[in-house]
């Protein structure tokens, strides 16, 4: 049975956000020269606020600011970096209501993920990193900082990727300009007012905003010594081939199509919930998503139906509802890849099915969905879908399970549901991924290294791996 | 009675674990540094590029999958291998790089040296590049490295010997398989090396040795989407920003040229590095 809930939302009240916005380039907001854009509320297509977009030459005069900044920062002590950092991460804990209502607004991700997931872990993660600043001579990587670093990421987590993105960069020495995505600018541009209240020195952290130009301008940039992205295979590798020959240092974080492998002997109830968190965590809005689930044949018929009766209960709707479980879809564009790649499925022939599932009439909506007989030569079985549908196959061996799951270009987690730990370990020995998840999905932590195999990218975003990414070579 | 008549070696590629001709059928000519000839050398094409990469993807699973301990005995033995044909390598190495015997020992003594030095990183790499994190959490978790894969390689120009082992060593020590583009100028040596490879317990397969013009085959090594890294240390900067350019279309780990390397220097650990992955695996701790 379902329980009728009264509604319960977080208030509004504590954001203020307004109507426009600049750049933040050397410790102030400033105008932008290109043409700005609106940021919309994707659960009611309310515009927020219009931002500046940054031309290439607004986005010089931020990579010149980091430049000179470079040289003050580079400077400092390691203790002093790690205490504006410490600084930072305590605000972050300060303003996190304000900070996880303007996510859910922005991003359209419910509020109990935006205030119980990734505003601990931005501030985790600032706190984590702001340790090793003075402390790098023991990681094993040098304590070079490599310079300015130019940094573009998705919308799917707008301030958990800034927070990947700037606090290791920070805590080796470099100085940052990083562009928020287009339709998740918001939650950056409240971090540049929390740079200004802990005072960390004009130029260290510059924010630019704007669409894919903007990201090509910050990439391409001659004085730009490092590139970090998140996103996209397809943009991944437009900036590998654009710093071909170039000495810029490069990460990169793509896209997956994880495979979530249950076995027969996995705790059901358990594998369920996993199973859920693995693709409807973020209306699947997660590049590590368990896009694939792998069951184990003899138990297929069982875990299906359990399954499809823990989706009846799941809620869709006001991201700001704390009893919200499932947001809405970030943007139209994306709405429209998901139904493509949906349709796709069905033509191809794999059999759709959703819970009973009342869609808001506003706003950009897409119901929790699930395909069973799917093929592994399926669109939807190849390729990354971003969104809350899941793809069903089965094996029969273990054998079978390495195969299929490894039977993709991309390598960034995978999930393993067994109660044999020596089989859990042989599974994770033949996975080519960067995570695996065993009898859990999608945890993530400051200390635990992430990152992809084969097409899925490659550096290591977290832990003492972390900081590889942003130091000079020893050899 | 006439003097004896020497029996001269045919130089051939190393694919899989056997030395076969160019499938192309071609050879080119080498010549020592007075210009004087030495031998045909097969002159490799996109074709053994292709059949040199299904070898050594056939050959990663188990050679990734073999114990550490495993891989630094074979490399050691590779050492063993080595030193025993010493005069072998010193005379291929004085006509190729026209050096005194002298210094042609001392640059064969380095490579045996070399392969030593990293037979002992295989059981170490795994200390240093792994971590158990202690994520705020009842979980366990831990990161280790694993090899990346198929890895191309183009070996440099200079160092027919020396150079030649000091690449391929890092890159197969952790578990990854290669196809390595010998140097175009002085091919010999790494045939001879070939020879030893095959004699030293090292699985077909997991070392390739490709002789022939590296501006022909690099970039079809690059395009290939069955290889998952590419070290250009003997790439010109052109030849390498091309390769680097056709290396991004699958998102190969890409080793770029650095200036002069200086062989005989500490290699450090970048080299293995620049083809490990991390690998991290959570579970729940709990009863």
């Amino acid at each position: 049975m379902i329980f009728e809930y009264a509604p319960a939302p977080e208030s509004r009240e504590v954001v203020d956000i307004r109507p426009s916005y600049g750049l933040f380039i050397n410790g102030e907001f400033v105008d932008g020269s290109g043409t700005p854009f609106k940021t919309v509320n994707p659960a009611s297509e309310e515009t927020l606020a219009e931002v500046a977009t940054a031309t290439e030459a607004d986005v010089d005069r931020a990579v010149q600011a980091a430049r000179k900044a470079f040289g003050v920062w580079s400077a400092l002590p390691g203790s002093e970096r790690a205490k504006y950092l410490f600084r930072i991460a305590r605000i972050i804990q300060e303003r996190a209501r304000e900070l996880a209502v303007l996510e859910s607004l922005d991003n359209g991700k419910p509020i109990k993920e935006s205030r119980d997931v990734d505003l601990p872990l931005v501030a985790a993660h600032f706190f984590y990193y702001a340790g090793w600043a003075d402390k790098l001579q023991y990681a094993g990587y040098g304590t070079t900082p490599l310079g300015v670093a130019g940094q573009v990421i998705p919308w799917n987590f707008p301030l958990l990727m800034l927070a990947w993105k700037i606090a290791p960069a920070l805590a080796c020495g470099n100085t940052v300009v990083l562009k928020p995505a287009e339709t998740t600018p918001l939650t950056a541009l409240l971090f540049a007012e929390i740079c200004q209240q802990a005072d960390l020195p004009p130029g260290v952290v510059n924010i630019v905003t704007g669409a894919g130009e903007t990201g090509a301008a910050v990439v391409g940039h001659p004085d730009v010594d490092k590139v970090a992205f998140t996103g996209s295979t397809e943009v991944g590798r437009l900036i590998a081939r654009a710093v071909a020959g170039t000495n810029k240092k490069v990460t990169l974080e793509l896209g997956g199509k994880a495979a979530n492998i249950v076995f027969d002997d996995a705790a059901i109830d358990q594998a369920v919930e996993g199973i859920v968190t693995g693709i409807f965590f973020n209306q699947g809005h997660v590049c590590c998503a368990g896009s694939r689930l792998l069951v184990q044949e003899s138990v297929a018929e069982e875990l299906l139906s359990s399954l499809k009766r823990r989706l009846s209960t799941l809620r869709l709707g006001d991201p700001l509802d704390k009893n919200t479980d499932i947001g809405a879809i970030n943007s139209a564009a994306q709405l429209a890849k998901i139904r493509e790649l949906s349709e796709a499925g069905e033509a191809e022939g794999a059999d759709r099915w959703s819970p009973a599932c009342p869609l808001p009439d506003k706003g950009f909506w897409f119901p929790p969905t699930v395909f069973t007989g799917v093929s592994q030569s399926h669109r939807i079985a190849r390729e990354e879908i971003f969104g809350p549908v899941l793809s069903v196959l089965t094996f029969r061996t273990p054998a079978e399970a390495v195969e299929k799951a490894n039977n993709t270009p991309y390598g960034l987690s995978a999930g393993v549901w067994t109660e044999k730990a020596s089989r859990m370990l042989w599974m994770a020995n033949r996975l080519r991924a960067g995570v695996v998840w065993s009898n859990t999905f999608n945890k993530f932590d400051p200390t635990s290294p992430f990152g992809g195999y084969k097409e899925s990218g490659y550096g290591r975003e977290g832990g003492r791996h972390g900081l590889e990414a942003y130091l000079k070579e020893i050899s | 009675m006439s003097e004896r008549l020497s029996v001269r070696k045919t130089y051939k590629l190393y694919i899989g674990g056997a030395f076969p001709r160019s499938e192309s059928g071609r050879s080119y000519v080498v010549t020592g540094a007075k210009g004087e000839f030495l031998a045909n050398a097969s002159k490799a094409s996109r074709k053994d590029v292709r059949d040199a990469v299904t070898a050594a993807r056939k050959a990663f699973p188990g050679w990734s999958s073999a114990t550490a301990y495993n891989r630094g005995q074979i490399l050691y033995r590779i050492a063993e291998m080595l030193e025993g044909r010493r005069a072998q390598f010193v005379s291929e190495v004085a006509e190729a790089d026209g050096v005194s015997g002298k210094k042609a020992g001392e640059l064969v003594d380095a490579a045996v040296d070399r392969l030593v030095w990293y037979a002992g990183w295989s059981d170490k790499i795994s200390s240093l590049r792994g971590s158990a994190n202690p994520v705020a959490g009842p979980y366990f978790n831990l990161s280790t490295p694993e090899p990346t894969g198929v890895v191309g390689v183009v070996a440099p120009p200079m160092g027919p010997l020396f150079g030649l082992v000091s690449v391929i060593a890092p890159v197969i020590v952790t578990g990854n398989t290669c196809v390595v583009i010998a140097s175009e100028r002085a091919p010999l040596p790494s045939i001879t090396l070939a020879e030893v490879l095959a004699t030293s317990d090292l699985p077909g397969g997991v070392v390739n040795i490709l002789t022939g013009s590296a501006g022909e085959m690099a970039p079809w090594l690059a395009g290939h989407m069955d290889v998952n890294g590419l070290d250009l240390t003997g790439a010109d900067a052109e030849l390498a920003q091309k390769c680097e350019e056709l290396a991004a279309e699958n998102l190969k780990r890409v080793l770029r040229p650095n200036g002069k390397t200086d062989w005989a220097a500490d290699p450090g650990t970048g080299r293995m590095t620049a083809f490990l992955e991390t690998k991290t695996v959570w579970h729940p701790i709990g009863i």
